[in-house]
């Protein structure tokens, strides 16, 4: 049922995709047909008719980025644009004393794109650029007045506000992540690796070879290391995630019972935790749990240990060690959140319950645990993935050691997806890997997202609690 | 009230209950501070192989006290002032940029409504669950280009990041959401421009979250290791405080230079910490709202 539904949805949204597209194109050629001169050379000008109908600031504007985007394609991208089928054939060589230089893949491929963007970008301005164009022609058949230069600029501080408002943030997101992301996924379907990198060795596309690989389980094949990885990365999740919100609402509990003084003070103790840089505080606790630390000095002094706890040497035993700390990083983050929302519960309902004669465990069950489950779903889900993506904890506590066993590209026990990302990024320069596990886990956090999301309660039914 | 049992073992009972909630909290605090103790006295030991040792020890409190740490890290011999100076000019830069960013990021969407904005929010939503490292290859590169790599690292990071902040809005928008729209009408109805509504009336009001903003942007360039590990790779006059104590502890030889580090660590925490103290109030706003509204 709610399949058919979801799959009847997805075919009305691309006939609705369809519809518009196809009424886009009929609106062109309307423009076209009805057009006076002025509109019809805009179609090849862009803003010619805004400046020959006097409003000179948008005609110009259009007018400059043509030629702008114009110069870009021809100018520069059009030699990258052209080789991005092959990503380059010739590598840079030296031929005695001399180099002589080739082609470089990685600028193909990045410029490439890039110039493909601005196409897309031209279109869409052409697209615009006709439209405006029109809508002026419209305006003047049927005899109303033109916006003036004036008007078009004071727009941009009022009508038009979010455009100005949302120029910079969203070219900045464009250059540095959509760019660098389609850049990446594309990494992930060629060979760059170490032993293809240009100018010298040029590397190309071998379509889903590396995905091939990564599900492959033969004693080089990454598959097995993939698996043990990922299991860990969720495990860990899971932990990091319930573990810190159960202890996290139990502490902050404590601290608000009533009777209990000094509220401020226990919980600005704990939130020292989130204040302390970090790499600061993790790197002291990863050391105070090393075989020489003081955590074992003090056990084997005080002869309660014969020999040192192997914390970050035992895989098993360094997964567990990660866990605990995590608490210590997780509980305040969480006990302030869990103050906060725990005062929202109406003192009325622990009334009632308690003379119903409800302990208090019982009423924990039955009032408090619902009620934070029910407002923190969404929270509880962002912490879930954020924690799959948690670089800092495993970094700097154990750099993904200890390396036991056969897995491949540098992964130890405790590394997670992502820091397995970092360390064949840094270590191996193995791109086109580090690149499919970068799709890994988007596609591992997207998914969960998704599934997670749509069953929560506090998404189905926004009212319940209200 | 149920008034069943008698005052008196209601009475008692409570004192017992909180009695142990105390002991418990103690505990916690001493679990929850000792690694800080820790720092503190170890940054207090000397390195002078002739007074004590400078790696790491099976004993807390040193046998004596001393500033070496501290003296070693102002005296010249390596470039910790640098270090620290960078740290403070890129969270500082990035926190202002970034908040601005923010703040018209989220009035853009919480308050007007424009093609393509539900495509916008679901765009940069899905963007965000890339992980950010996969991004740096393609960065680096590009501001190599640009000669903000190692030598020039510390515009660079700058640029890092501010450049995605606006995907950021999340907690902002939802701060934004809750003002009353008609606040913002009975503006425009008075003939106020957008951009008037923003700058004179949402923005006063939104003081508590623009300090929230700004005291988490200043807070992640201040402990970020990842990217400014990479973009100053190898060039030791643009580490920012993280990467160059990182070094210290791992790559370089620790058990010479451990308390050196813990003395490097206080110097970096106690602002930061001293700051958050102060502005813990809009923290938790900032983080309890966020949360709720997930």
């Amino acid at each position: 049922m709610a399949k058919t539904n979801k799959g009847q949805k997805r075919k009305n949204a691309l006939a609705q995709f369809f519809s518009v597209l196809g009424n886009d194109l009929k609106e062109i050629g309307l423009t076209f047909k009805e057009g006076d001169f002025k509109t019809r050379i805009s179609f090849m000008i862009f803003g010619f008719g805004s400046l020959l109908r006097g409003l000179w600031l948008r005609g110009l504007t259009l007018l400059a980025v043509e030629a702008g985007l114009l110069y870009f394609i021809f100018s520069f991208g059009w030699t990258y644009l052209s080789k991005l089928g092959t990503l380059g054939t010739i590598a840079t060589t030296k031929q005695g004393r001399k180099t002589v230089y080739g082609d470089n893949s990685f600028l193909i491929l990045l410029f490439g794109l890039l110039a493909l963007f601005a196409v897309v970008a031209f279109i869409a301005v052409w697209r615009i650029n006709v439209r405006v164009s029109r809508t002026e022609q419209i305006i003047l058949r049927d005899g109303r007045k033109l916006p003036t230069n004036g008007d078009d600029f004071k727009s941009l501080f009022d009508s038009n506000f979010d455009k100005t408002l949302l120029a910079l943030p969203v070219t900045g997101v464009f250059v540095f992540t959509v760019l660098p992301i389609v850049f990446m996924i594309c990494v992930a379907f060629t060979n760059y690796d170490a032993n293809h990198q240009p100018p010298s060795n040029l590397f190309t596309w071998v379509g889903v070879e590396n995905f091939h690989d990564l599900f492959s389980f033969g004693t080089a094949g990454f598959g097995g290391t993939f698996v043990t990885v990922l299991t860990w990365t969720l495990v860990w999740a899971f932990f990091a995630t319930f573990i810190d919100y159960f202890l996290g609402i139990a502490v902050a509990m404590l601290i608000n019972k009533k009777g209990i003084k000094f509220k401020k003070l226990w919980r600005t103790i704990l939130v020292v935790t989130i204040a302390v840089p970090q790499f600061v505080s993790l790197l002291y606790v990863s050391k105070l749990f090393a075989n020489d630390g003081l955590i074992n000095g003090y056990l084997l002094k005080w002869g309660l240990i014969d020999q040192a706890i192997q914390f970050w040497v035992n895989p098993t035993l360094a997964k567990i060690t990660i866990i605990v700390v995590n608490i210590w990083i997780g509980i305040p983050y969480m006990m302030l959140i869990a103050t906060g929302l725990l005062m929202n519960i109406p003192e009325d309902l622990y009334e009632s319950a308690r003379i119903d004669g409800a302990t208090s465990w019982q009423m924990f069950l039955h009032i408090t645990l619902p009620y934070m489950l029910f407002v923190t779903g969404p929270f509880l889900l962002t912490q879930y993935t954020g924690n799959l993506n948690n670089f800092n904890v495993i970094f700097l506590l154990t750099q993904g050691q200890p390396k036991t066993g056969n897995l491949v590209g540098g992964a130890g026990r405790t590394d997670l997806l992502i820091t397995w990302l970092y360390k064949m990024t840094i270590n191996d320069t193995n791109y086109r890997m580090a690149a499919v596990i970068g799709i890994m886990v988007f596609i591992v956090t997207a998914g969960i997202s998704l599934v997670v999301y749509n069953l929560l309660p506090s998404v189905k039914d926004e009212e319940g609690f209200q | 009230m149920a008034n069943n049992t008698n005052p008196g073992s209601m009475k008692r009972k409570r004192a017992i209950g909180n009695a142990i909630t105390y002991v418990l909290l103690i505990i916690i605090s001493i679990i929850w501070l000792f690694p800080y103790f820790g720092l503190l006295m170890a940054s207090f030991r000397s390195f002078d192989p002739a007074i004590e040792y400078g790696g790491v020890v099976d004993y807390i409190i040193p046998h004596t006290f001393s500033l070496d740490n501290y003296k070693f890290l102002f005296n010249g011999e390596n470039n910790y002032p640098k270090w620290y100076l960078n740290t403070l000019i890129i969270s500082f830069a990035a926190s202002f940029i970034n908040t601005c960013i923010v703040l018209c990021v989220s009035y853009a969407l919480s308050r007007m409504r424009f093609t393509g904005r539900t495509f916008l929010m679901r765009f940069w939503l899905v963007l965000g669950m890339f992980p950010g490292f996969l991004t740096m290859i393609c960065l680096y590169f590009l501001l190599k280009q640009l000669g903000l790599t190692q030598a020039g690292a510390v515009p660079g990071l700058i640029l890092v990041y501010i450049a995605s902040s606006g995907m950021g809005y999340y907690v902002c928008k939802g701060y934004f959401d809750t003002i009353p729209k008609a606040l913002d009408e009975a503006a425009r109805i008075d003939g106020a421009s957008r951009a008037r509504v923003f700058f004179q009336m949402i923005i006063p009001m939104a003081k508590p979250i623009i300090i929230y903003t700004a005291l988490v942007a200043f807070m992640g360039p201040w402990c970020d290791y990842v990217f400014a590990s990479y973009i100053a790779f190898g060039h030791d006059a643009s580490y920012n405080v993280a990467v160059a104590m990182q070094r210290w502890m791992v790559v370089g030889d620790y058990q010479g230079y451990f308390t050196r580090f813990c003395a490097g660590g206080i110097v970096v925490a106690v602002p930061i910490t001293l700051l958050f103290m102060f502005l813990q109030k809009y923290y938790v706003e900032g983080v309890t709202g966020g949360a709720v509204k997930g």
